[in-house]
């Protein structure tokens, strides 16, 4: 069964363009607009990975990361964040609330897959 | 993959555009005073999302303005820096910028690289202004200078926890800092503080390894933890204190998985490492994070860390490092985005138009079918009165489809204000009230220009300067308001200032002066009226906001194009208020049907008040101005249908008749008909289009029985019936 990853993004043509690139590469794609959306379809699908920005009305990359770990569902997901905030201390913040990785916007589709089959094969 | 790019454009560009228009919005209701932490967040996250899609797609040239945005933009919502008026400013000229290359990228017409690097310099000016006086430590510039001031303040600094002085350690800390930007050393020295005491032990001439002594409580593997997160941690050696009775390895017992293996074998070589760094793969894995690839290989994830910080050296990197949110807005716009499709408009207006059809078609079948036994055909009647509904459940949910709040054309007003009031050195406010009040799309295209024409002319000759209100006793700053309303079946949108008002003397003067046919004895209403004229204005100088005259007649013509009124309500020193009326939809309406002869005229349904049957003794004819009838103690002009058409009606006596009781413009009068038809929705089928305009006419429709019929401009007959009896 295809692998099912969580896009959360405000931005509709990052997202799209996210969920463009892994559909082309087999997986099932979920989107979210926000932090508050993606904590509503994480807990209504069981995803494989959650993909997600920091920077999100509503609520936060770095929120929605601290209350998915939460779910026992979540405790061992690769959660990864993609970000144009590449500084230390978000990197910080995006590692105490649990992230397991992090992506430089602007992505590259390739750079994109290669990394996420390094986590969920 | 540009290819594939390219299909996301148009998704970006329309997204990049609402952004502006959001970011525009914010900043225009940004109090320069008391800024509101919302809206720097909301102004910010729209420049970051821009920022996030420019650079994804390729845009570079946005890139670089939404950056230099971004960065001002997170200075102030961190307050590093008070808001000022000139900011604002720079922003909105930014946005304008942003807006000319997103126009350029779609293809329409081509930006400007030289305003690009103007407002990308003065955007920088403004963020470098803040960063002196923000910072009270001197800037740092190189490794050694920031390990020295280290060393020096280090000692000093207070234990941010309570030690327990027996489970205190002290660790030694060495690590490689070739690849490290200044900025990421500070950060650490920062973080390893929160931690303890830290003493830089760092030899004066070594340039690429780091010695640190730490003095803390917290466990080695919150130390490792501080560290491995900003330091390679192949590059990294933890060591407890040799003057504590435990020495342990650190690197070998506190990696909590099975990556510590792969670790240990390349500690020994990249310590001493001195190739360069192959370029940053712009991603990384957390050791130890939950879900951390298990293969971890030294080569590509190890070395993450530091190679993001030798990309660091980057200058827009290192500005990207120093955006540290602090805390994230989480209301702004709801996104809802992902419950919204987008068709376009002439979908919908087919869509609209078969809907139109469809309602002649059910008429024309109600018609048939009511000639049919209704006991016989039970069936086939309840059958119709559903289908009745359902077409006028369908019609009202395709109609709303087309309707949108006016604030959309409101929206831009608060920066036409603003840029013109502060050309013009005047000092307005902009009020708008009944924002949410929903008006045909097409309508809404068409308001907006004769709109902003009314706004600026309010604002060049209505309000005037500060320094005339305050002699003539108002308050310096004068208001606009636009605000709109419904009424009846109109929507009303007012543009009122408290200005100067209209100088009736002046624009009689003025028409003579033209040669227009006036007199003293005009009322005002037509007095105001003359400022439609072409080429009328009373404008002493011309400035390049108005004054040539040209426009107010275009206004008028435009609002009549759209089947509006406009009307003029002006007192001298007090204000002027300009209000347009406009018929909800174009394109159906409920009207009553009313019988003159053999022909068949519709009534708009909103101007009815009532209908009756009048007896002989409320009729009173008015020597030369024809005929009044009484309705409950107020006479009403009677407007004769047969009279304005010229039709051979089949009664002339108003008593034999029906009196259909109109309301329109605040005026009332009675129309003559032979008789009531019944009440039908009908399709407006422009008569103007399709043949020309007439008196008294508002366009056509097609009866249920395939006849035409013409619908009647209530208004238009109100106001000549009024016109009559003044």
């Amino acid at each position: 069964m295809a692998k099912t990853i969580l896009a959360v993004d405000d931005s509709a043509s990052i997202r799209q363009m996210v969920a463009f690139t892994l559909k082309g590469a087999g997986y099932e794609v979920i989107e979210a607009v926000d932090g508050q959306d993606a904590l509503d379809k994480a807990n209504a699908y069981k995803v494989n990975l959650v993909l997600t920005d920091i920077n999100m009305p509503r609520m936060d990359g770095l929120k929605l990361l601290e209350l998915l770990r939460k779910l026992s569902h979540y405790k061992a997901i690769p959660i990864l964040m993609l970000t144009t905030e590449s500084g230390d201390e978000m990197k910080a913040k995006g590692r105490a609330a649990g992230a397991t990785g992090w992506l430089v916007k602007p992505f590259d589709p390739k750079r994109l897959l290669e990394v996420i089959s390094k986590v969920i094969g | 993959m540009s290819t594939d790019l390219e299909q996301f454009y148009e998704i970006f560009f329309e997204e990049s555009s609402e952004l502006l228009a959001d970011m525009e919005t914010c900043l225009l209701r940004l109090d320069v005073n008391s800024p509101d932490l919302e809206d720097l967040n909301a102004i910010f996250r729209a420049a970051h999302s821009i920022k996030g899609g420019a650079g994804t797609f390729g845009f570079t040239d946005m890139t670089e303005t939404t950056h230099m945005l971004e960065t001002l933009l997170d200075k102030l919502r961190k307050g590093e820096l008070e808001v000022r008026s000139e900011m604002v400013d720079a922003f909105l000229k930014a946005g304008d910028v942003i807006k000319e290359q997103l126009a350029g990228h779609r293809g329409e017409g081509q930006a400007d690289p030289a305003a690009a690097a103007a407002i990308c310099e003065e955007l920088k000016k403004l963020s470098e202004e803040v960063q002196a006086p923000a910072r009270e430590i001197p800037i740092i510039n190189t490794k050694a200078e920031i390990l020295s001031a280290e060393n020096e303040i280090a000692i000093d600094e207070i234990r941010p926890v309570l030690i327990d002085d027996s489970s205190e350690l002290t660790y030694c800390i060495e690590f490689s800092n070739d690849g490290m930007s200044n900025m990421a050393i500070e950060n650490l020295f920062a973080n390893l503080k929160q931690l303890g005491i830290v003493e830089n032990n760092t030899p004066k001439n070594e340039k690429e390894l780091c010695k640190l002594k730490l003095i803390t409580s917290n466990s080695e593997e919150d130390v490792w933890e501080t560290l491995a997160f900003v330091v390679d941690p192949a590059n990294l050696r933890i060591e407890v204190d040799s003057s504590d009775s435990v020495k342990v390895n650190v690197t070998e017992t506190r990696i909590p998985d099975a990556t510590h293996a792969d670790v240990e074998s390349l500690v020994e070589e990249d310590v001493c490492a001195t190739t360069p760094m192959p370029p940053a793969p712009g991603y990384g894995f957390f050791p130890g994070a939950p879900a951390a690839p298990k293969d971890i290989d030294g080569s590509e994830f190890n070395l993450n860390l530091p190679q993001q910080h030798s990309v660091s050296n980057n200058k827009n990197e290192l500005q990207a490092a120093s955006n540290k949110p602090s805390n994230k807005a989480n209301t702004a716009t709801p996104a809802n985005e992902a419950s919204s499709i987008r068709v376009s408009v002439e979908k919908v207006d087919q869509m609209i138009n078969l809907v139109g059809e469809l309602v002649i078609t059910q008429a024309m079948l109600a018609q048939t079918v009511s000639q049919f036994d209704p006991v016989v055909f039970e069936k086939l009647h309840s059958g119709m009165s559903q289908l009745e509904r359902n077409t006028r459940d369908l019609q009202e949910s395709v109609m709303s489809i087309r309707m949108m709040p006016i604030s959309f054309v409101f929206s831009r007003y608060p920066r036409v204000v603003r840029d013109l009031a502060s050309k013009l050195n005047k000092r307005v406010e902009l009020k708008t009230v009944g924002e949410s009040t929903e008006l045909d799309k097409s309508l809404i295209e068409k308001i907006a220009d004769p709109l902003t024409h009314l706004v600026r002319n309010s604002l060049d000759h209505g309000i005037e300067t500060p320094e005339r209100r305050i002699a003539v006793g108002k308050v310096a700053q004068g208001t606009i308001t636009l605000r709109a309303f419904h009424q009846g079946g109109s929507i009303v949108i007012e543009v009122s200032d408290d200005g100067a008002g209209l100088n009736r003397g002046k624009i009689l003067a003025k028409a003579r002066e033209r040669g227009l046919p006036v007199h003293d004895g005009m009322t005002d209403q037509e007095v105001w009226l003359l400022i439609f004229e072409a080429g009328f204005s009373t404008a002493e100088a011309v400035t390049d906001v108005s004054g040539r005259g040209v426009g107010m007649d275009v206004v008028k013509r435009n609002i009549q194009s759209m089947g509006g009124r406009i009307d003029i309500e002006s007192v001298f020193g007090v204000g002027t208020r300009i209000s347009i009326r406009l018929p909800l939809t174009l394109a159906i309406l409920d009207g009553l049907s009313v019988a003159v002869g053999d022909q068949m005229f519709i009534v708009p349904l909103n101007y009815i008040t009532e209908s009756l049957q009048p007896s002989a003794a409320d009729i009173k004819t008015v020597s030369g101005h024809g005929r009044v009838v009484q309705v409950r103690g107020e006479y009403l002009p009677v407007i004769a249908l047969y009279e304005v058409f010229n039709l051979r009606p089949n009664v002339t006596a108003v008593h034999e008749g029906i009196l259909v009781i109109l309301e329109a413009e605040g005026c009332k009068a009675a129309l003559f008909v032979d008789d009531l038809v019944g009440q039908h929705q009908v399709v407006i089928k422009s008569l103007e289009s399709n043949y020309r305009r007439v008196q008294g006419v508002s366009g056509a429709t097609i009866m249920g029985d395939g006849k035409v019929a013409l619908i009647l401009d209530t208004a238009a007959l109100v106001l000549s019936s009024q016109q009559e009896i003044v």
